[in-house]
């Protein structure tokens, strides 16, 4: 150690230092892969009969590489709607009333049924080249992606604090500056967090979508998710295990080299008093702060990024008048406005009853609506059952301060693993024991999404206060009394944000989950993720239509009717 | 020293600022018919409680916000929008989280496009002169509250404003704090290392307003108007216990305890009832050790304002609403700069708790129109409940959204105490219902 000091200190200023190397070594590796990758994706399509994906073992690091690219890939055109977006709600009215009541539609709607439109449609685009493909794969993880970071985002921008606003008011910022000094900082830690939410989502969809047949078209991209799908066409165990600990690899890399770093580096955006306790740290950023050469490099790509947030563009701030002059004329646009917006929907409405309308009859209606109800009282049970099992555990680990910083960590891995490579043998065991399908294909609906449940209530349990917890053992409270009056409203608010991200995320998994394939046999449950699933694979587009918009509605008016209320109401009463 | 025919550097005149209501409408006037000016060389004071629209006036001299009537000049130029003449130090401090010290100063200069060189220096003349340094690299919550001003202060500064503008600057400050900066700034000031030509403070403390200021501008509030002009001659550097010191302050303590004039509110009037009288919220245990406090001795029934905010660290916010309350229950009232308690004040320094329930209640029946209209209404009423939304919406017809709340919670809290009536907070209605 005390050479490498020596050696560090020989010449301070110009040589690169140790951990110099070992971040060019990182970086170079990086950019190298891209190279690899890049080609692939360029490349024609292969023919149908001989896809491009074989069950080497070799290849899946490869695949894993083509995987996480399409991730970053989606995650970039998420920032870029996020950005435009909710900006754009956030700063006009009559943009906001339209986009925000949008944007969460969109956020319930089943994202996965979707896939074989956008498939059809990005083809046609680029016929003959795995570029369309890709497109339609990167579109169906963005589109897990992006609305709850653009929410966020929007939040965010709602809530900037009013004294930092008339700072920037006060020195004149223009729009942009204001955007980038202000508005982007602030709504940082917010949009980290769910970006780190839809990257784990994200998973789940990347996977499902390299390996889809729409129809007569069937589509397999490299990625572990083909593999995976080839996997199961074969039945190989062994190819499964080795897929799972891929994923796991990946998982475990991009967690630490990417957004343990960007999460600690983005601790400073918080507005805050005091300098939090706990402060997040990553290996990888100290790595890099502790450089010198990387450190020089990259100090003029800020600078230039900061001297381009701070281009005078757009106009500098007037007076925020209040004038009541012409409530009259205002009211005159808004009506206007809604007319338009109104028009527009209802010939949307019209548009897809008349398509959906050409094949089927309110016959078929009456049956998606039953097939939706049997999906609704499967996640109501699973979610149920979860909770009655996960909560009561999750509580005594989030008490244990020693056990819990373990668990949470792999109870949010476990929240990102894509459980769908799992679904094919699942499935055989199903077939080898002859069991209810209706039942147990129930249970990987709330497979993958149980443990937003758990490491939600874990960081509630572990953030309830000390004081009432000696309070409650000082008066006796034990038992169910306990549970009822100390503990549940204590980890209420906590849990339902885990329980509302599980819910939603059961409703998509319902469509994989309810119609699996094994080898050459295939395990349907009734629901109306199976109606989806089967209507996809035989490029049924009225029924994928009716089945996406009735789960849809089932979706939202379960939300709007039981999750949003019970939040609002676990908010007023049992926020600490 | 002072020409009277240069014109002024600021000239406020006749400005009238309203609450915008959410349906967009007109709401209660915030100011009403405010006119000021300020000259070069002077530091002004903007005296008032909370609510009284003193930092309204403040954003409204910046160009943050537009009367809705009158117009504000700064050195010979209509105020349109935010004005590079002014420069504002927040309560809040008001900083940039993410950015260092020294980024923090510098964000005004390079949005202006000041180049980046130019930019450095100044900023770190700024930060020298306020004595930041050392502290460039830091980032705000590795500060103190002091140091943290300081950093609001050098960002002001370092944009060369004629006229600093400061939002109740040292009042989020512990007490040493506080006064440190203000000796500080003032030393500065007057050895002119400021670079500014003026400063306008807005404080709702009034020995800092004396300490400081060559003129106190006190405001009334519920709407805001300016009730006294006063100019402070007392040589620097001041002197807390100088007699002439206290004087000053005890005359302003009188001019802000005095009652207002009973405005003629011609529909309440008509229906009997008095909704224009907006209650703060006070806490019955506060208005129980209030009178208790002015009971005992020293102060024996009768209590000198100013002594009793000193010794009970009490800020006029949190004094001057306990007083009035216990003006409108008839506990006590206010005799120039003293607070003395009445008969019924001194027999409730005596009383056990129920007696004092039973007494509030009755007190606010007799006194608080509010009260006694709730109560009617829950006799009225077969079901005796009421929605509080009622009540609410009456009392919006004479004050703004923010006032017929803070009345509203206050009005619960003492119905509460004084047994009037209960109130259900999940089902936001007024009732007889207890809990048997």
């Amino acid at each position: 150690m005390s050479r490498i000091n020596a050696f560090a200190a020989f010449g301070r200023r110009a040589l690169p230092n140790q951990w110099d190397l070992v971040a060019f070594a990182g970086v170079i590796a990086i950019l190298a892969a891209v190279a690899r990758a890049y080609h692939g994706i360029a490349a024609p399509l292969p023919p149908v009969d001989q896809s491009g994906v074989s069950l080497d073992y070799w290849e899946l690091p490869y695949y894993a590489l083509r995987t996480t690219l399409r991730m970053f890939a989606a995650l970039f055109f998420s920032l870029i709607f996020t950005f435009t977006y909710a900006t754009l709600a956030a700063k006009s009215r009559r943009w906001e009333m339209v986009l925000i009541p949008l944007l969460d539609i969109l956020q319930s709607v089943p994202i996965l049924g979707f896939l074989s439109f956008t498939v059809t449609f990005f083809l046609g685009l680029f016929p003959g080249n795995v570029l369309g493909a890709e497109c339609a794969a990167v579109f169906a993880i963005f589109t897990s992606q992006a609305w709850n970071m653009a929410f966020s985002f929007y939040q965010s921008l709602r809530t900037v604090p009013k004294d930092l606003n008339e700072v920037a008011r006060g020195f004149r910022f223009t729009g942009w500056q204001k955007f980038w000094q202000l508005e982007a900082p602030y709504a940082m830690p917010g949009l980290i967090w769910n970006t780190m939410m839809s990257m784990s989502g994200g998973w789940f969809f990347v996977v499902a979508s390299e390996a889809i047949t729409v129809g007569d078209t069937t589509i397999t991209l490299p990625g572990v998710g083909s593999f995976i799908a080839k996997a199961n066409d074969a039945g190989d165990w062994a190819a499964v295990g080795m897929a799972v600990l891929t994923m796991a690899v990946v998982i475990l890399a991009y967690d630490q080299l990417l957004f343990r770093p960007v999460v600690a580096w983005a601790a400073k955006f918080r507005v805050e008093l005091s300098a939090s306790q706990d402060v997040e740290s990553s290996w990888v950023l100290n790595l890099l702060t502790r450089t010198r050469w990387v450190r020089g490099l990259a100090h003029p790509a800020f600078e230039a990024l900061r001297a381009l947030s701070l281009l005078p563009i757009g106009g500098r701030p007037s007076s925020r008048s209040r004038t009541f002059a012409s409530p009259r004329a205002s009211r005159v646009l808004d009506i206007v406005w809604f007319g338009v917006v109104g028009a527009v929907a209802v010939y949307a409405i019209y548009s897809v009853v008349a398509y959906v309308g050409t094949e089927l009859g309110w016959s078929d209606v009456g049956r998606v609506a039953v097939l939706s109800s049997y999906t609704l009282a499967r996640v109501v049970v699973l979610m149920a059952l979860a909770s009655l099992v996960w909560v009561p555990i999750s509580v005594w680990i989030g008490l244990n301060p020693r056990w819990a910083e373990r668990v949470q960590p792999v109870a949010q891995f476990l929240a990102a693993f894509p459980v769908n490579l799992l679904f094919g043998a699942a499935v055989s065991l199903v077939l080898t024991f002859h069991l209810n399908p209706d039942i147990w294909l129930s249970v990987l609906i709330v497979f993958g999404t149980q443990w937003y449940i758990v490491f939600n209530t874990i960081g509630g349990a572990a953030a309830f206060p000390n004081d009432l917890r000696e309070a409650a053992k000082n008066f006796h409270i034990r038992g169910w009394g306990w549970w009822r009056d100390v503990i549940i409203p204590g980890v209420a608010p906590y849990y339902l944000t885990g329980a509302i991200t599980a819910s939603g995320g059961s409703w998509n998994a319902s469509i994989v989950a309810e119609w699996v394939k094994w080898k050459d046999q295939t395990v349907a449950a009734h629901g109306v993720g199976a109606y989806i699933a089967q209507a996809t694979d035989k490029g049924d587009f009225p029924r994928i239509v009716l089945g996406v918009a009735m789960m849809s509605l089932f979706v939202t008016l379960f939300n709007r009717l039981f999750w949003r209320r019970l939040y609002a109401y676990a908010e007023r009463r049992f926020t600490l | 020293m002072l020409d009277i025919a240069t014109p002024p550097l600021l000239d406020v005149s006749h400005v009238n600022q309203s609450f915008a209501k959410s349906s967009g409408e007109q709401g209660a006037p915030i100011l009403q018919d405010v006119s000021l000016s300020l000259r070069s060389g002077e530091i002004v004071a903007l005296l008032g409680r909370s609510g009284c629209g003193k930092s309204t006036l403040l954003r409204l001299i910046s160009g943050l916000t537009r009367p809705t009537a009158g117009k504000v000049t700064l050195d010979g130029k209509l105020v349109q929008g935010p004005a590079k003449e002014t420069a504002m130090v927040f309560q809040s401090f008001a900083l940039f989280p993410w950015l260092s010290v020294l980024d923090n100063v510098e964000i005004g200069l390079r949005a202006i496009g000041v180049s980046a060189d130019q930019t450095r220096q100044r900023a770190l003349k700024a930060i020298d002169t306020i004595g930041l340094d050392g502290f460039e690299n830091a980032y705000p919550k590795e500060l103190s509250g002091g140091m943290r001003q300081r950093v609001g202060f050098a960002r002001a500064l370092v944009v060369q404003p004629k006229l600093l503008l400061m939002d109740e600057p040292f009042s989020a400050l512990d007490v040493l704090t506080a006064e440190t900066l203000r000796t500080d700034l003032l030393d500065l000031w007057h050895e002119k290392r400021l670079g500014i030509q003026s400063i306008l403070m807005v404080t709702h403390n009034i020995e800092e307003a004396v300490l400081m200021c060559d003129r106190i501008l006190v405001l009334a509030s519920n709407p805001g108007r300016i009730a006294a002009e006063i100019a402070n001659p007392l040589p620097h550097p001041r002197d807390r216990l100088d007699p002439e010191f206290r004087n000053l302050v005890e005359k302003i303590y009188a001019l802000m305890t005095q009652r207002p004039e009973p405005k003629p509110l011609q529909s309440a009037a008509a229906s009997g009832l008095n909704f224009g009288m907006a209650l703060p919220r006070v806490s019955t245990n506060s208005i129980a050790g209030m009178i208790e406090e002015i009971h005992a001795s020293p102060y024996n029934g009768q209590a000198d304002l100013p002594h009793l905010a000193d010794s009970l660290q009490l800020e006029i916010d949190d004094l001057f609403p306990i007083g009035e309350m216990l003006q409108v229950l008839k506990l006590a009232e206010f005799a120039d700069a003293d607070i003395k308690l009445a008969p019924l004040g001194v027999k409730f320094a005596e009383m056990d708790v129920d007696q004092r329930k039973k007494t509030m209640g009755e007190q606010l029946l007799a006194n608080v129109p509010l009260a006694a209209h709730i109560k009617r209404v829950l006799d009225e009423r077969p079901s005796h409940r009421a929605p509080a939304v009622r009540f609410r919406e009456e009392l919006e017809d004479f004050m703004s959204e923010d006032y017929a709340e803070r009345t509203l919670r206050s009005i619960i809290t003492l119905g509460r105490y004084g047994e009037l009536f209960s109130y259900d907070e999940d089902a936001q209605t007024f009732s007889y219902e207890n809990p048997a």
